[in-house]
């Protein structure tokens, strides 16, 4: 830190860096000083969420893969997950962040029973809620690196679909999709929805079945066992894992690469 | 003597070397620094693919040329003619597909000149790659190649670094996956032609409506044994839309409060001329 002047330099006062300073002081010390950083990216994470509002209900389906990388480490986990009677949410990104959430939503729950009063928040209150949260924290520089897809009913009974980002993007739609689904499913989804708006709950299932069988054949970070959630006016449901039928005979036939 | 051979070699070397010279580079790295914006390469942004079907392959493309986020051209040709049985979509930056598709075709040509017969799908393929692999990726081309030769129908995928694919059905570009998903979902071998059709127009479709660097239209163009149908465009997806307004004012709409006379040009005359000496 010790200019050494030559003779003939003009010693002029020169802008001091006080970082610099302060790690100079603090060198010997073992320890570096630097300003908090929250250097982020998701460790555990779960791929595309999928979510069709049909007039009957809304259908979510997730599959029950948590990768670790590129290694398919938990083959078992839940990324749907029902919050109360008239909301199921759906988790892509990071597992961790997603379980902290889940952990707040259910503690509100249970909050909302104790009032006693019956009345339990609804999906666009709980999409609200995530919103607020979700972009809070990316403010800080400190974001819960999910993407979450809120599917259920509103106090009308009418269904609900809606989607957060971790940046606090949010928006409600008739299909939504994460991740790679939203190149692949998505397409199909659209589709679905305009040739057949007035297609009911079971059509909507079926119409995800085929889009995680296109994502299981083209998405890497893909599993074949899925769950699909389902709020309707009867029922508020996740169903147990289930399969898709794939077809590999594409490959049957050895072809190389010319 | 060891002087005379390094400097042979040299020589040799000199002149048998292609690929781009990189001197540019540090001066391109200096003017980026001082903040200098370069132009954008014109892209395609597209949505290409192909499949087999019983009696030949079909290609299709989208026709959205765009530079940046502007579309710069609304109705450009992607599927490009490489031999009168073999045809190449190509996506990437225009320029390089264009000129790529162009210098293969030639080079068919002279091959079928040379050997007498119907050129190869397989040929271009080897042109092709070994062309983009010499280039190691700076050549912005990825291709979608197909043809019915003599050993029947062929479909490939060539990749901008020279990688090659034979498969049964492809997509390429930025609306590829949107392609992809379409075909994974309905793809069935020896399909019939209408149904192949139908399958690629909405492949294109999907990658049109849902990816936005793709646009307008949909070309198809079919190859079978002996004859080609080139469908330009195959369906009109993106339409203008007709203006709601009339934006002409009728004749008097503007209040005249007072006219002077025009002057013609000839009316004037010359008080005072000075010409100047150079």
């Amino acid at each position: 830190m010790a200019a050494h002047l030559a003779s003939n330099e003009l010693h002029l006062p020169k802008y001091v860096n006080m970082k610099e300073r302060v790690a100079e002081f603090w060198k010997d010390e073992g320890t570096t000083v630097s300003p908090k950083k929250h250097t982020m990216q998701p460790i555990v994470t779960g791929t595309s969420v999928l979510g069709i509002r049909t007039k009957e209900g809304v259908v979510i389906a997730a599959d029950t893969l948590g990768s670790y990388g590129s290694l398919a480490r938990f083959r078992d986990i839940q990324r749907l997950m029902k919050v109360n009677d008239s909301t199921i949410i759906g988790g892509f990104g990071d597992y961790a962040d997603f379980q902290f959430l889940m952990k707040l939503l259910r503690q509100q729950t249970i909050d909302d029973e104790v009032v006693g009063d019956g009345v339990y928040r609804d999906a666009p209150a709980i999409h609200n809620w995530l919103r607020c949260v979700l972009y809070n924290r990316r403010t800080k520089f400190n974001p819960l690196w999910n993407t979450i897809v809120v599917a259920g009913k509103n106090y009308g009974g009418e269904p609900y679909l809606g989607y957060v980002d971790k940046i606090g993007v949010a928006f409600e739609e008739k299909t939504v999709a994460t991740g790679f689904g939203s190149y692949i499913a998505l397409p199909m989804m659209r589709k679905a929805m305009d040739e057949n708006p007035d297609m009911g709950v079971e059509e909507a299932k079926a119409v995800l079945k085929r889009c995680l069988r296109v994502l299981f054949y083209r998405d890497c970070r893909s599993l074949n066992r899925f769950q699909i959630g389902v709020v309707s006016a009867g029922e508020t449901s996740i169903s147990e894992p289930m399969s898709a039928d794939t077809d590999w005979s594409i490959g049957a036939n050895p072809s190389g690469y010319e | 003597s060891n002087f005379i051979i390094k400097q042979w070699y040299q020589r040799r070397v000199v002149i048998t070397a292609g690929g781009f010279s990189f001197d540019n580079c540090r001066r391109n790295a200096f003017m980026e620094k001082q903040g200098i914006t370069f132009p954008t390469a014109r892209k395609t942004g597209t949505t290409i693919c192909g499949v087999i079907y019983k009696d030949g392959v079909v290609l299709g493309a989208d026709t959205r040329a765009t530079g940046g986020s502007i579309v710069c051209d609304l109705n450009c040709e992607k599927i490009h003619y490489i031999a009168d049985n073999i045809y190449c979509c190509g996506a990437g930056t225009a320029a390089d597909t264009e000129f790529t598709t162009r210098m293969v075709s030639s080079k068919m040509e002279l091959l079928k000149l040379r050997t007498g017969r119907e050129g190869r799908v397989i040929s271009a393929l080897r042109m092709l790659k070994q062309y983009l692999f010499r280039y190691q990726g700076y050549i912005s081309a990825a291709l979608v190649l197909g043809g019915v030769d003599v050993t029947g129908p062929a479909l490939y995928t060539v990749y901008p670094h020279g990688s090659t694919d034979k498969l049964p059905y492809v997509t390429m570009g930025s609306g590829s996956l949107a392609a992809m998903s379409v075909f994974e979902d309905r793809y069935k071998l020896n399909m019939e032609e209408e149904e192949a059709k139908a399958l690629v127009c909405d492949a294109i479709k999907a990658g049109i409506i849902n990816d936005l660097g793709s646009g307008s239209n949909v070309d198809i163009t079919v190859i079978r044994k002996g004859e080609v149908e080139v469908f330009r465009p195959y369906q009109v997806v993106c339409q203008k839309s007709q203006r709601q307004g009339d934006y002409t004012f009728p004749r008097g709409t503007t209040v005249v409060t007072n006219t002077t006379e025009m002057v013609p040009f000839s009316a004037l005359q010359v008080t005072d001329e000075e010409v100047m000496e150079l």
